[in-house]
């Protein structure tokens, strides 16, 4: 945007063709990196081309997609959030102690965990918008936080650490339905709201004016401002989604598991930000894609899973991981480069 | 230009290369697998899958995974199961693969995997039984017999596992809380460092029970950060009415060992599990005893019992836990167990 204002010829006029809008959309780079992975794990293992295979890591990316779909809008707002993976555990301990603990019915307890994430979201976006204080540190914060207080209540309250909740879950059929059920072919109910909600986010981002505002509030806060984009409220509502985002899979992950166990999500921030870049999202804000986000997270779960598949020496999987995200990340940085140059 | 695509094409097919030459395991069939990929991606890939098929499975042509519940098996408790691990597979012939996360959805996915990928034996860690019954139900009805290690011997029973190699860890934990106050112990620190595994409560609790009334305080450190259980560690000892800590790890063993040392306490040191360190220590009198729960055993066992059962479909253990432990080392044996460690099988 801002190169073409300084050029001084109003190119937004200008109709770009079908073929350079596909090209220099920022999740091309990914798309083709997703083929190659698949086209890799298909060729170097026996079952990774195959139905059955396709819902053992669709369905862990459906989860690890949600969240970076969530983390990428956050962070082409301009923002971070660290605490979101620790969220996903606490708010399981909080369903826990809700309902094995303190007796409240299933459906009361999912409200109110839903209204702890929101509080969380809040706490974050106002402390980033009014403190000033980078969001990394902000949330680092919370990051500590969230865990110590999810294993200081689970243990004065519960005396556990993994809280058991099938007998609580014995009636919630309909919860159950809806988070936790496998309507086709092993492929889960959190991959048909991944998709729903790619496909919302990639319309919201596209289409809509709160879209715009993300991204000038991400690309420049003051400019944005000073054209009248609310930028702080901009900020705690993509705070706040990002936590119920983790509200979401944690009813996923407590439904289908029917228990909660500290630690889970720990250290799983950092997969959302790395899905999200591997789709395209720059670190620096204003730039980036849900739909590519959602790219990311297929392609770190095919990774994972299909180095499972090949069954090669686990010692060595770190570094075949490491390996394949770098070279998925390569692939994408030089298609879009690439693509960019060939369209100017 | 040519020569950065030139510099590109040969990083990416040096990597290529050293993923197919990593992969091919350690048998005789490593050269010829190293060789066939040299060519191209493609073709050095496929010469990955012919060793995952044909070379590395000899006499029983099994494919068993071993999914823990950890980050890697670079610890000395995991290290010493995926020696008995790979053993076992060695004399069967088995393709053997163990693969872990610490974070109970990914060690679920991974079984889910390891189901498409249509192995023929799963073993698994049980650090959340709930969680994974679903998960063993499903390779159950796909046909693929599943035995539970480690944590889980009192509830393997509930799920569709055909057996379970592991301890009691209550029963152990009772066996060293009786024998801590038997030595004095009159105030217990029990250090859980890893706060998902209900199996360290247990223990925890064992101690309570076995200790006669005597205090058990619990303490919460973090086992991927010794450095900082470390200092957790000193400065709960530095308080002088504790005069006796267990240990769940032989890893965290050593840092208590070195901080009450620095902090001068005089509190007796006990752990679970073995390690070379551990075994010195008792040597040295700084450790009085270690609880083995000889988790060599916990990698073995199971092999044979997946090749006995889809051989024959015999059954071991007749539905209850096969107990690997306690064992007790202290300084009447641990010359004995000494030479296991360092050929690590202890």
């Amino acid at each position: 945007m801002a190169e073409n204002a300084s050029t001084g010829v109003d190119d937004r006029l200008i109709k770009a063709g079908i073929l350079k809008k596909v090209l220099t959309r920022p999740e091309f780079g990914s798309i083709i990196g997703a083929i190659a992975v698949f086209a890799f794990f298909s060729a170097a293992t026996e079952n990774f081309f195959s139905v059955k295979a396709i819902s053992a890591y669709l369905n862990p990316a459906a989860t690890l997609g949600i969240m970076s779909v969530a983390v990428a809008l956050l962070m082409i707002g301009g923002e971070f959030d660290l605490s979101s993976g620790a969220l996903i555990g606490g708010l399981g301990i909080t369903m826990a102690l809700l309902t094995a603990n303190a007796g409240l019915p299933v459906w009361l307890a999912m409200l109110l965990s839903l209204a702890l994430a929101v509080s969380v979201g809040l706490f974050n976006g106002i402390m980033v918008v009014k403190t000033k204080l980078p969001s990394f540190i902000v949330t680092l914060g919370t990051f500590f936080i969230i865990q110590g207080a999810g294993l200081g209540f689970a243990r004065l309250i519960s005396g556990q650490t993994t809280i058991y909740l099938s007998d609580e879950f014995a009636n919630s059929d309909l919860a159950k339905l809806f988070f936790a059920s496998t309507p086709f072919s092993g492929v889960r109910i959190p991959v048909y709201f991944w998709f729903a909600i790619t496909a919302l986010a990639t319309y919201l981002l596209l289409r809509t004016r709160y879209g715009n505002w993300i991204f000038s509030v991400g690309g420049n806060a003051a400019s944005a401002r000073a054209v009248g984009v609310p930028v702080s409220r901009v900020k705690i509502m993509l705070f706040i989604n990002v936590s119920v985002s983790a509200w979401l899979v944690a009813m996923f992950n407590t439904f289908r598991f029917e228990s909660a166990q500290i630690g889970t999500g720990v250290g799983s921030e950092f997969e959302f930000i790395i899905a999200a870049v591997i789709g395209g999202t720059l670190l620096t804000g204003g730039y980036g894609s849900a739909i590519g986000a959602s790219i990311g997270a297929l392609i770190f779960e095919m990774v994972r899973q299909g180095l499972a598949f090949a069954r090669w020496e686990a010692d060595w999987f770190k570094l075949f991981l490491g390996v394949m995200l770098l070279l998925a990340a390569l692939l994408n940085a030089w298609v879009r480069t690439r693509a960019q140059r060939a369209m100017s | 230009m040519i020569k950065k695509r030139r510099l590109w094409g040969a990083l990416v097919l040096a990597l290529v290369l050293v993923m197919a030459a990593c992969s091919s395991g350690d048998d005789d069939t490593t050269t010829s697998a190293a060789t066939a990929g040299g060519t191209t991606a493609t073709t050095s890939a496929d010469a990955t899958t012919t060793t995952g098929d044909g070379g590395q499975v000899s006499q029983t042509g099994l494919r068993f995974d071993l999914i823990f519940h950890d980050k890697d098996a670079s610890g000395t408790f995991w290290g010493v199961m995926k020696v008995g691990f790979d053993d076992a597979c060695d004399v069967y012939g088995v393709s053997c693969n163990m693969i872990g996360d610490p974070d109970i959805t990914k060690q679920a996915a991974l079984v889910d995997t390891s189901i498409a990928n249509e192995v023929d034996g799963i073993i698994l860690t049980l650090p959340n039984v709930d969680a994974l019954r679903d998960a063993i139900q499903r390779a159950a009805d796909a046909g693929i017999p599943v035995v539970t290690i480690n944590s889980g011997s009192d509830v393997f029973a509930t799920t569709a596992a055909i057996g379970h190699a592991g301890q009691d860890e209550f029963i152990a934990g009772q066996g060293a809380g009786a024998r801590l106050v038997a030595l004095g112990a009159t105030n217990i620190l029990c250090p859980i460092h890893e706060p998902n595994n209900a199996a360290l409560q247990a223990r925890c609790d064992g101690v309570e029970a076995g200790a006669d009334g005597a205090p058990v305080k619990r303490l919460q450190i973090d086992v991927a950060n010794l450095d900082a259980a470390f200092e957790t560690l000193k400065t709960e000892v530095s308080d002088e009415s504790i005069d006796a800590v267990i240990t769940l790890n032989p890893d965290v063993s050593i840092r208590a060992r070195d901080a009450i040392a620095e902090a001068g306490s005089s509190a007796m040191l006990a752990t679970f599990d073995l390690g070379e360190e551990v075994l010195n220590s008792i040597e040295a009198g700084t450790i009085v005893f270690a609880v083995d729960q000889q988790q060599y055993l916990q990698g073995h066992l199971p092999v044979i019992a997946l090749v006995l059962n889809i051989a024959n479909g015999h059954v071991i253990g007749g539905g209850n836990a096969i107990l690997t432990g306690p064992g007790f080392v202290d300084a009447t044996n641990v010359a004995q167990v000494k030479e296991g460690v360092a050929a690590q099988t202890r």
